[in-house]
């Protein structure tokens, strides 16, 4: 394994936006744009199911400072999907801007347009609305086939192969086999069939979605949005207005968290919309209840795992259908639940003979879901990484023992993951290094505390990817600037991540030059080069590695830059970071020169933009450990200590993965324990703001503890996987599997409420 | 009606409707710094001191503050620099959406208990909520200044 | 959106009690439950200068002023002393300090909110709530009483012999409780006040005097029993009834025994 010194990366280099971010600079949307634009907002549906009779906004209108109001009737009528992904996009195009027929209980019916707030929450009473109400289907294990269709429109269409039929209220289904599956399973010694439910979580990024819209001097549309997905944003825009391309203009400003949450096009074409007929600068801000209900959580999912196992604890088979609950539109419909799968079944691939993954994604009246943090991943492997906790209850064998067992080892293809080979995998020794940092053989069997409190541990691993093989594409482009300093300009969105940063010590390190001589910009649709977004767990592997190689080719120039300023030829020098310098001799020329020359009679560009995609999406590797206290006689859970060992490859920033892993954890918790999505009868959501939707505060999280076992990622920039992701998805069935050895009970129904745990067990009389 | 409040040590008079809220007075009177992250007084994003106390300035009214003393982050920036250093320091600033909200609400606690202990920080703070860092950098960085004020007393 | 047309810092008493006789004019308190519903105000009355904000030692009673934050009751020596640092128990999980910094006492009783941590913490206690008009009345009652257009001036609390502790279920440390429960031994009287139920808290008394001749286990347990019988419960979001009911004996039996402890030391 290739070994490396670094001096940029692998440092806990300062972000570099940091100082002004914590110092309240203006950064974000709302701070950076007028205040005296027209103000956005929409009315929405109180029905979940509904078409709409009639509307009437003439008295709306009146209402002094309302600017405009739109319905169905004046948006375009070619359908789209908001979902930011690369065209052609697999979710389908179900999406107007607005439409007649309205599919969940805050689904947009009118834009209001005004130039102030007041006057719009005036205006949106005297709309008119009268609404045929229709039956709406919520539970998705009735919507394949129910009579009741969410999308029976004839422009609905699928761009992509993905087995969605509008007339069945599917999104996407599919099935995989590989092996001998019936057979391998009626050998093995035991099968175990479980069935596991994940909410519709949100996201819950402190900002809020915000967009802000003008006509620039060239008469094209220029939006300011806090988006992870700048190029998605500019296409997606233009299919909803029907308007060229060429006519948007996209940029993103600081971001305050997204998670996936901005990996859709929530907000962004109502002020846009506004923007382009009206020619008049706009602002959307929604509110957290609009963030709550109508934007882009997670997918509900309900995964049933069958694993088949000798007594040994060796595992032959596993089994895995996903069922899917898109909500009203079919947004990351078809590619979450693949993950739910492909994410899971390869931890175990060590013994693994066969395997089945299938699943179906329907369409129902709730909330639209989107990209989430995990992206499926996270529901599939809290079901597969419950099952197998059970399994080795079942076998009397240790979580840890049957895991060493099985899991997926360097070297192997993984067939239940594309047939990837596992080219990096420091799982094994993550496992050893948690066992021992956590005290597992102690500290993972229930102990009694004297007020009667129980401590326990559980265990759970998980893997992700890195970027989307073979479709994601990063690219970077370095230039060299009078006094020699870089500027490296991505379209890569930095959420709060800190991937300006990350990106930037890659180039220094390359450049051989302090990371503070790389400044960085972005992200801009018509500035910086393509780069599919910020999502995936791409930006670091795939971009980064974008940023690499365009280093390497601006040394090339600038070595033939040098060697003209020394008379000589490009062989003859070398880089060494100050400049060039000749390989004897010794003469030598400055960057500050040589940028000085590139301005002055000069045919060399001293700037280069390069492009990487992947062929393949390296796993990063995780082991996390919970130790819990639980009141039997409440059912109320603490966690004590959350013990986390990742393989990231190499880690290019060492703070920043560390806080990627506790943020992660965090939200974990949230969601295994008290993030909660319900919704009532008439398909209302009752978790509609902070105050009903709990995300976990800083007393609510106990001790994490975070260490890394690298391996080296050949493919990956200086040995990089991914790491924005895997972190959420070991917090579940961790925890899970500690409720378990505290009780004797597992919990298969997130979130795992106080109140279900002490319902799971006998009351004392 | 007309106010008149300290905003960060200068007196601002202004003309505002009854029902604005300080946290709109505030954005309007160019303090960015205040962010809102929530409707219902939960996320602590829109902390500033009034009469030196924190206070979530989505839920007061600008009209009930006449005559009294605000601050924002942006009347803070010195005696925040040093804290806002040790969170950098631990990449724990990461959107930054929440910070100036913690930020006072740390100023505020370490002015209340100069040497609190880290139950008495995270009991302080629960009403800042994150959704990024998970806390735990927080608290280092908040750890490490501590420790760095109370050496710097020690060598002095 | 909360919207209002006309606020007033009143001077006196007199004013805001004239005042809030039109419904559509409203005592805003600090404004934290006000705010977060839609709305139209003509006339939002504000308290802050009437300077009911002090928590005063009288002889045989304790005054604690309408405007007197959560934050205050959190800190006060004298009532923390007093109540063991129920007082603080009581209110120490709501939301943070800077909402603590402005939630007022009178508004959070005003209101009769079921899930109200210091309308449970204050019956307990057997506290009188001192109206403008309706003069001075035991909280018990003010707490059944349809809310009048008055104004609530300050809370009285009767100072005698006390043993309190206070404890709370909560699905998260700052959410609403699933479950709020007090008890107190006022004299020589043992009282359970269970609130959160979802509906407003209650005051039981042990009629049974199961807890005459001692604190046991088993009578402790016994009149556990017999209130979480008695009690109604309901469900909301946050717990079914036969979550709160279980959990309720819990509390009860905990909170005695904690009392228990408390005598002892």
């Amino acid at each position: 394994m290739m070994k490396k010194t670094f001096q940029q990366v692998n440092k806990p280099v300062r972000k570099k936006d940091a100082m002004n971010l914590l110092l309240g600079k203006p950064a974000y949307v709302d701070d950076i744009t007028p205040i005296d634009c027209l103000l956005v907002k929409v009315l929405r549906s109180p029905h979940a199911h509904a078409l709409i009779e009639n509307i009437n906004t003439e008295n709306a209108k009146k209402v002094d400072g309302i600017e405009v109001i739109y319905t169905y009737k004046d948006v375009p009528q070619k359908r789209f999907t908001m979902a930011g992904q690369t065209y052609p996009e697999p979710s389908p195009y179900d999406r107007l801007i607005l439409d007649q027929r309205v599919r969940f209980v805050g689904d947009a019916v009118a834009i209001i347009a005004g130039t102030n707030e007041k006057a719009i929450d005036q205006a949106m009473k005297l709309i008119q609305v009268k609404y045929q109400v229709l039956e709406p289907v919520l539970d998705m294990h009735v919507a394949k086939d129910n009579d009741i269709l969410v999308h029976p429109e004839d422009n609905w269409k699928a761009l992509c192969p993905v087995g969605a039929d509008n007339q069945r209220n599917l999104c996407a289904c599919d099935e995989t086999i590989e092996g001998n599956l019936e057979n391998v399973f009626s050998s093995c010694d035991e099968v175990i069939e479980r069935t596991y439910h994940t909410r519709a979580n949100q996201q819950a990024m402190m900002e809020t979605f915000r967009t802000y819209c003008e006509i620039d001097p060239f008469g094209r549309l220029h939006v300011v949005s806090s988006t992870q997905i700048i190029f998605h944003v500019r296409r997606i825009l233009a299919h909803a207005l029907d308007i060229p391309k060429s006519q948007i203009h996209v940029e993103k400003p600081r971001i305050g968290g997204g998670f996936g949450a901005k990996q859709t096009v929530v907000a962004e074409v109502y002020p846009a919309f506004v923007t382009w007929m009206t020619k008049k600068p706009s602002k959307m801000i929604y509110s957290r209840t609009e963030t709550q209900i109508a934007a882009s959580p997670r997918h509900e999912m309900e995964v049933t795992v069958r694993i088949g196992a000798m007594k040994d604890g060796t595992i032959r088979a596993i089994d895995v259908y996903t069922l899917s609950n898109t909500g009203a539109f079919g947004e990351h419909g078809p590619t979450t639940v693949g993950l739910s799968g492909h994410k899971s079944i390869p931890l175990y691939n060590h013994h693994l003979e066969a395997f089945r993954f299938a699943y179906d994604v329907v369409y129902t009246n709730c909330q639209a879901a989107g990209a989430y943090r995990g992206y499926g991943a996270t529901q599939g492997i809290f079901a597969v990484e419950s099952a197998v906790n059970e399994l080795a209850s079942r076998l009397g064998i240790d979580a840890v023992a049957i895991r060493k067992t099985n899991m997926v080892k360097e070297g192997q293809e993984m067939s239940a993951y594309y047939h990837e080979v596992a080219k990096s995998c420091a799982l094994n020794r993550c496992m050893e290094r948690a066992e021992e940092l956590f005290d597992w053989e102690n500290k993972s069997k229930p102990r009694i505390m004297p007020d009667g409190k129980i401590r326990s541990g559980g265990v759970a691993m998980a893997m992700q990817g890195s970027g989307i093989s073979g479709v994601d594409v990063g690219s970077a482009t370095i230039k060299l600037n009078d006094d020699g300093f870089y500027a490296l300009t991505i379209g890569a969105a930095d959420m709060g991540t800190g991937c300006d940063t990350i990106l930037a010590q890659m180039a220094a390190e390359c450049l051989e030059c302090d990371v503070d001589n790389v400044i960085v910009f972005g992200a801009d649709s018509d500035a910086s080069p393509y780069d599919s977004g910020s999502y995936a767990s791409s930006t670091t592997y795939v971009t980064g590695k974008a940023v690499e190689k365009a280093c390497l080719e601006l040394k090339d120039h600038l070595c033939e830059i040098g060697a003209q300023m020394l008379d000589c030829v490009k062989s003859e020098v070398e880089f060494t970071g100050q400049g060039i310098e000749t390989l004897v001799g010794q003469k030598s020329v400055s960057l500050s020169d040589i940028a000085t020359k590139s301005m002055c009679g000069n045919n060399i560009s001293t700037q280069v933009t390069v492009s990487h995609s992947s062929p393949v999406s390296p796993p990063p590797f995780m082991v996390g450990m919970v130790e819990i206290e639980l009141d039997k006689e409440t059912g109320q859970v603490e966690i004590l200590d959350y013990v986390a060992v990742v393989d990231c490859g190499t880690v290019i920033n060492t703070n920043l993965a560390r806080v990627q892993t506790e943020g992660g954890i965090v939200q974990g918790i949230g969601m295994a324990l008290y993030e909660n999505v319900q919704y009532s009868d008439k398909g209302a959501i009752a978790e509609n703001s902070f105050m009903q939707y709990k995300i976990p505060s800083r007393l609510d999280m106990g001790k994490l503890r975070v260490d890394f076992e690298s391996s080296y990622e050949e493919t990956g920039p200086f040995g990089a996987k991914s790491i924005g992701e895997i972190v959420i998805n070991t917090p579940s069935p961790a925890i899970a599997h500690a409720i378990y050895n505290a009780t004797g009970v597992w919990q298969r129904d997130l979130p795992m409420t106080p109140e279900k745990i002490l319902m799971s067990l006998p009351e004392e009389l | 009606m007309n106010v008149k409040i300290n905003l960060n040590g200068k007196d601002i008079e202004a003309l505002i409707e009854p029902d604005m809220l300080l946290i709109d007075f505030l954005r309007s009177q160019g303090c960015f710094s205040v962010k809102r992250g929530c409707d219902t007084s939960n996320c602590g994003l829109c902390t500033v001191l009034a009469d030196e106390k924190p206070i979530l300035s989505c839920s007061v009214l600008a009209a009930r503050m006449n005559g009294h003393c605000i601050v924002t982050l942006e009347g803070l920036q010195k005696e925040a620099q040093g804290l806002a250093e040790f969170i950098a320091d631990q990449g724990a600033e990461q959107c930054g959406f929440c910070n100036p909200g913690m930020m006072m609400n740390a100023i505020a606690l370490l002015k209340e208990n100069a040497h609190p202990s880290d139950e008495e920080i995270l009991d302080y703070l629960a009403g800042n909520l994150c959704r990024c860092s998970g806390y735990e950098g927080q608290l280092r960085g908040m750890k490490a200044y501590i420790a760095y004020l109370e050496q710097g007393k020690e060598n002095s | 959106m909360l919207d209002i047309k006309n606020y007033v810092k009143v001077q006196s008493l007199e004013e805001a009690y004239e005042l809030c006789q039109d419904r559509k004019n409203i005592i805003i308190g600090g404004m934290l439950w006000l705010k977060m519903q839609n709305r139209s105000v003509e006339t939002a009355i504000d308290l802050c200068d009437l300077g009911l904000d002090t928590i005063v030692e009288k002889e045989n009673e304790i005054h604690v002023g309408a405007m007197v934050t959560l934050r205050q009751l959190e800190q006060d020596h004298l009532l923390n002393d007093y109540t063991y640092g129920a007082m603080k128990e009581s209110v120490r999980h709501i939301v943070g300090v800077q909402f603590r910094n402005l939630a007022t006492v009178g508004g959070s009783l005003f209101g009769r909110y079921g899930f109200s941590d210091v309308l449970t913490m204050f019956m307990a206690l057997d506290a009188y709530v001192e109206l403008y008009h309706g003069g001075i009345i035991p909280i018990q009652e003010f707490a059944n009483m349809r809310p009048t257009p008055d104004v609530l001036v300050r809370i009285i609390i009767k100072k005698s012999p006390l043993h309190v502790v206070y404890m709370s279920q909560r699905n998260t440390k700052t959410d609403f409780p699933v479950l709020t429960c007090a008890v107190s031994q006022i004299n020589s009287d043992y009282t359970c006040t269970i609130g959160a139920r979802p509906l407003k808290a209650v005051t039981f008394k042990d009629e049974n005097h199961l807890l005459d001749s001692s604190l046991s286990d088993e009578s402790i347990e016994a009149l556990a029993n017999d209130i979480a019988q008695k009690a109604v419960f309901g469900s909301n979001l946050r717990g079914s009834a036969d979550y709160r009911r279980r959990i309720s004996k819990v509390l009860i039996r905990r909170a005695f025994q904690q009392l228990r402890e408390e005598k002892k030391s």
